[in-house]
C-alpha cells in the first residue's frame, strides 16, 4: 500500500478485525486439539486449560489406533477424496470446455440442465442411488462413495469452470488450431493451466464436504473395509456413553490431510478468488 | 497462379448475415488490406479464410486449390492475431516452433527456420523468454516470427497492431513492409486504420456492413472512390461533405473536398467562423462552422495564425470536388455539368 493512503487507525482496525476473526476461527480446532491429550475428568472439568503433567494423556489416541483399523478408514477417506476431486475437476473441466467452446443446439439448454444440480440436494435420490448401487453390485465398494460424490460435485464444477473459459481468449485457442494442435492439446495444454485457479476454487470447496460427509459412506459403504474416517469415528460415539478422548483424538488426525490439501490447493484459490479475470 | 481466390463467399451467424458474396482475388506476392469499421466482419472474413469458421456458402482457393473442407492447420496459411496469442507456457523459441512440430518437419530445419526469423525479427536476445517477459512490442514481433517460420503460402494479419502505442505502430508497421519485401509473400492485412492501409498495401479492399465497397490500389482509392463512404473513410483528416445546394449544385446531391483542397481567403464563396484549431507545426488544422451548422475541416500547410471564434471565409476549387448522390452513389462528371448547366 502507498504511503500516503496508509492510515494507522485503519490499518490497525483491519488488522485487529483480522485477528480477531482468526481467534474465533480457529478457536474450536484448537480447543479440539488440546483436548484430544488429555485425560477424561479433565476435559469436563476444564475445558480450555492446557494439558499439564497431571491432566496429559494419550489414551484417546491409544483408543483410535487400537479399536478398528483406523488406517484403512484414513487410506479409504484420502483414496474417496482425492479419487473424487479428479474426476470432478476432469469431467467438469471438459463440459465446461465443451459448453463455453462449442457452439451446438440446445447448448444453453444443457448449461442449465447441469446447473439444475447445484440447487438439489443430491441426497434426495438416495433411496434410487442405493437401488441403483445395489443393482450394479457396487455397495460397500468405494467405487460407490466416488461416483455420488463426483456426481454431487459436477454441476458446481461445470458452472464455474465454463464461466472462467468463457474468458480464455479467443485468439489463443485459434492460434494453437492454425499451428495444428487438436482441440485435446488444446484443453489440456493452453486452457486448462489457464484455468487453474479456478479448478483449485472448485477442489477446495468440494473436498471439505466429501471428507466431513457421513451420510453416503453409512449408506453406501458402511463394511469394515470400506468405512471412511467420518463414519469410522462414529463408534466412539455411542446412544448412552461416549468415548470423547476416542472422538476428539479421531477428529484432530482427521484435520490433517485435509489441512495438507487445503495447503496445496490454497495459493491457486487465493489467486482465483483476488484475479478474477483470466489472461 | 493466385493466392487465394474468394468466389460468392456468404457467412451467417444464425439468422444474421454477416459476410454478403464477396468475391476477390489476390495475386501471388501482394499485400492485400482489408479495411473497414468496426463490426463490418473483417475478421469475420479471415477466420472464413484460415478455417476457423466455415463459410456458409462460397469457394476458398488458397494457392491453386480449394480448401473449403482443409482444416487451418493445413491450408498453408498462418495469421497473427491483435492480441499476440503468445502460448503463454513456452519460451519464444517455442512458440515459434510449436508450428514446425506439429508438421513433424526435420529437428535441424526448424532449428535453422527459428533462427532465421530470429535473426529477421531481431529476436535472437529474447529465444529462451517467456512472453510474459515480453513488451507488447516484442510480443507482436514473436507473433510475426511464429508465422514467418511456417513459410505460408498465405499470412493473415488481423488488427496487428492495434494493441501497440503509436511509435511503436509505427516501428512494427515498417517491420511489416519490410518483410512483405524480403519475403516476398502473399499478405491479407485487416485494419480499421487508414493510415495502416494507405502505407502497406498494394491493393486495399473497403468493406462496410460485410459487402465489399470498392478495390483497388491506396491512390486509385484515393483519387477515385466510387462513392462517399469510401470517401470519407480513406485520408485523414477525412474529406467534409457539404449539401451541393450551398455551392449552387443541385439540392439533393452532396459535394467531397478533401481538407487540403480548401483554401482560407477573404473572398471565398462560404462563410464560416472558426471553432477550433490544431496547430500541428507542419500542418494547422483548422475546424470551422459554416452558417448551416456544417462542419468542415481546413489542412493547411506550414503555421498559420487564427485563432477560434475568427470569421473567415473558405473556398476551393471545383475541379476538386467529388460530387454524391442521395444514396452515396458517386455521380461522375457529365451527370454533375448536366445538372450544374440546369442550375446556372
Ligand atoms: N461467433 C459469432 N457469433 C455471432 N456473431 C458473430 C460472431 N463473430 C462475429 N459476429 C458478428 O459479426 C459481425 C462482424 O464481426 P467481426 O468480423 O469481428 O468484425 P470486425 O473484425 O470487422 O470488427 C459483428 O456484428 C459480430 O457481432
Ligand atoms: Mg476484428
Amino acid at each position: 500500500m502507498n504511503k500516503a493512503r496508509r492510515n494507522p487507525f485503519n490499518l490497525f482496525a483491519a488488522h485487529g478485525i483480522l485477528i480477531v476473526y482468526t481467534v474465533i476461527a480457529l478457536f474450536p480446532v484448537f480447543v479440539i486439539l488440546i483436548n484430544s491429550f488429555k485425560e477424561r475428568r479433565s476435559i469436563f472439568r476444564e475445558p480450555l486449560a492446557l494439558p499439564d503433567g497431571e491432566s496429559f494423556s494419550t489414551v484417546g489416541y491409544e483408543t483410535v489406533f487400537n479399536q478398528g483399523d483406523f488406517f484403512l478408514y484414513f487410506q479409504n477417506s484420502l483414496i474417496v477424496t482425492v479419487a473424487s476431486l479428479f474426476f470432478v475437476l476432469l469431467f467438469g473441466a471438459m463440459a465446461a470446455f465443451a459448453l463455453a467452446e462449442y457452439k451446438f443446439k440446445g447448448n444453453t439448454l444443457m448449461g442449465l440442465y447441469l446447473a439444475l444440480g447445484i440447487m438439489i440436494p443430491i441426497r434426495i435420490g438416495t433411496v434410487a442411488i442405493l437401488e441403483m448401487m445395489v443393482s450394479t453390485g457396487l455397495v460397500n465398494t468405494l467405487w460407490a462413495l466416488i461416483l455420488v460424490y463426483t456426481a454431487q460435485g459436477l454441476p458446481l464444477a461445470v458452472f464455474i469452470l465454463s464461466e472462467f473459459m468463457r474468458q480464455v481468449s479467443d485468439d489463443l485457442k485459434n492460434a494453437g488450431r492454425i499451428d495444428g494442435l487438436s482441440e485435446y492439446t488444446i484443453f489440456f495444454r493452453l486452457v486448462l493451466p489457464l484455468v487453474r485457479p479456478a479448478m483449485a476454487t472448485v477442489a477446495v470447496f468440494n473436498m471439505i464436504p466429501i471428507w466431513n460427509d457421513l451420510w453416503f459412506p453409512l449408506i453406501l459403504a458402511p463394511a469394515e473395509e470400506t468405512k471412511t474416517l467420518t463414519l469410522g469415528s462414529q463408534v466412539f460415539i455411542g446412544q448412552f456413553v461416549t468415548d470423547w478422548n476416542a472422538v476428539l483424538s479421531a477428529l484432530s488426525m482427521a484435520i490433517l490431510p485435509v489441512m495438507v490439501l487445503y495447503v496445496i490447493f490454497s495459493r491457486q484459490l487465493i489467486r482465483g478468488i483476488t484475479s478474477g479475470a483470466v489472461k | 497462379m493466385t493466392a487465394l481466390t474468394l468466389k460468392n463467399v456468404n457467412k451467417s451467424f444464425g439468422k444474421v448475415q454477416v459476410l454478403h458474396d464477396i468475391n476477390l482475388e489476390v495475386e501471388d506476392g501482394e499485400f492485400v488490406v482489408f479495411i473497414g469499421p468496426s463490426g463490418c466482419g473483417k475478421s469475420t472474413l479471415l477466420r472464413v479464410i484460415s478455417g476457423l469458421e466455415d463459410a456458409t456458402s462460397g469457394e476458398i482457393t488458397i494457392g491453386g486449390d480449394v480448401v473449403n473442407m482443409v482444416p487451418p492447420a493445413k491450408r498453408g496459411i498462418a495469421m497473427v492475431f491483435q492480441s499476440y496469442a503468445l502460448y503463454p507456457h513456452l519460451s519464444v523459441k517455442a512458440n515459434m516452433a510449436l508450428g514446425l512440430k506439429q508438421e513433424k518437419q526435420p529437428k535441424d530445419e526448424i532449428e535453422a527456420r527459428v533462427a532465421e526469423a530470429a535473426r529477421m525479427l531481431s529476436l535472437g536476445d529474447y529465444l529462451d523468454r517467456r512472453p510474459s517477459e515480453l513488451s507488447g512490442g516484442q510480443r507482436q514481433r514473436v507473433a510475426i516470427g511464429r508465422a514467418v517460420v511456417r513459410k505460408p503460402k498465405l499470412f493473415l494479419f488481423d488488427e496487428p497492431l492495434s494493441n501497440l502505442d503509436a511509435a511503436l505502430r509505427m516501428n512494427t508497421r515498417i517491420e511489416i513492409a519490410r518483410l512483405h519485401r524480403t519475403l516476398d509473400a502473399s499478405m491479407v492485412y485487416v485494419t480499421h486504420d487508414q493510415t495502416e492501409a494507405m502505407t502497406l498495401a498494394d491493393k486495399i479492399v473497403v468493406l462496410r456492413d460485410g459487402r465489399v465497397e470498392q478495390v483497388g490500389s491506396p491512390m486509385e482509392l484515393y483519387n477515385n472512390p466510387a462513392n462517399q463512404f469510401v470517401a470519407g473513410f480513406l485520408g485523414a483528416p477525412s474529406m467534409n461533405f457539404l449539401p451541393a445546394g450551398l455551392v449552387g449544385g443541385a439540392s439533393d446531391t452532396t459535394i467531397g473536398i478533401r481538407p487540403e483542397h480548401i483554401r482560407l481567403s477573404d473572398t471565398g464563396r462560404l462563410k464560416a467562423a472558426v471553432s477550433h484549431v490544431e496547430n500541428l507545426g507542419g500542418d494547422t488544422n483548422v475546424l470551422v462552422e459554416l452558417a448551416d451548422g456544417t462542419q468542415m475541416t481546413v489542412r493547411l500547410f506550414g503555421q498559420h495564425n487564427v485563432a477560434p471564434d475568427e470569421a473567415v471565409s473558405v473556398d476551393f476549387d471545383d475541379a476538386d470536388t467529388f460530387h454524391f448522390g442521395a444514396s452515396g452513389e458517386r455521380l461522375r462528371d457529365a451527370t454533375v455539368l448536366a445538372t450544374d448547366a440546369l442550375q446556372s
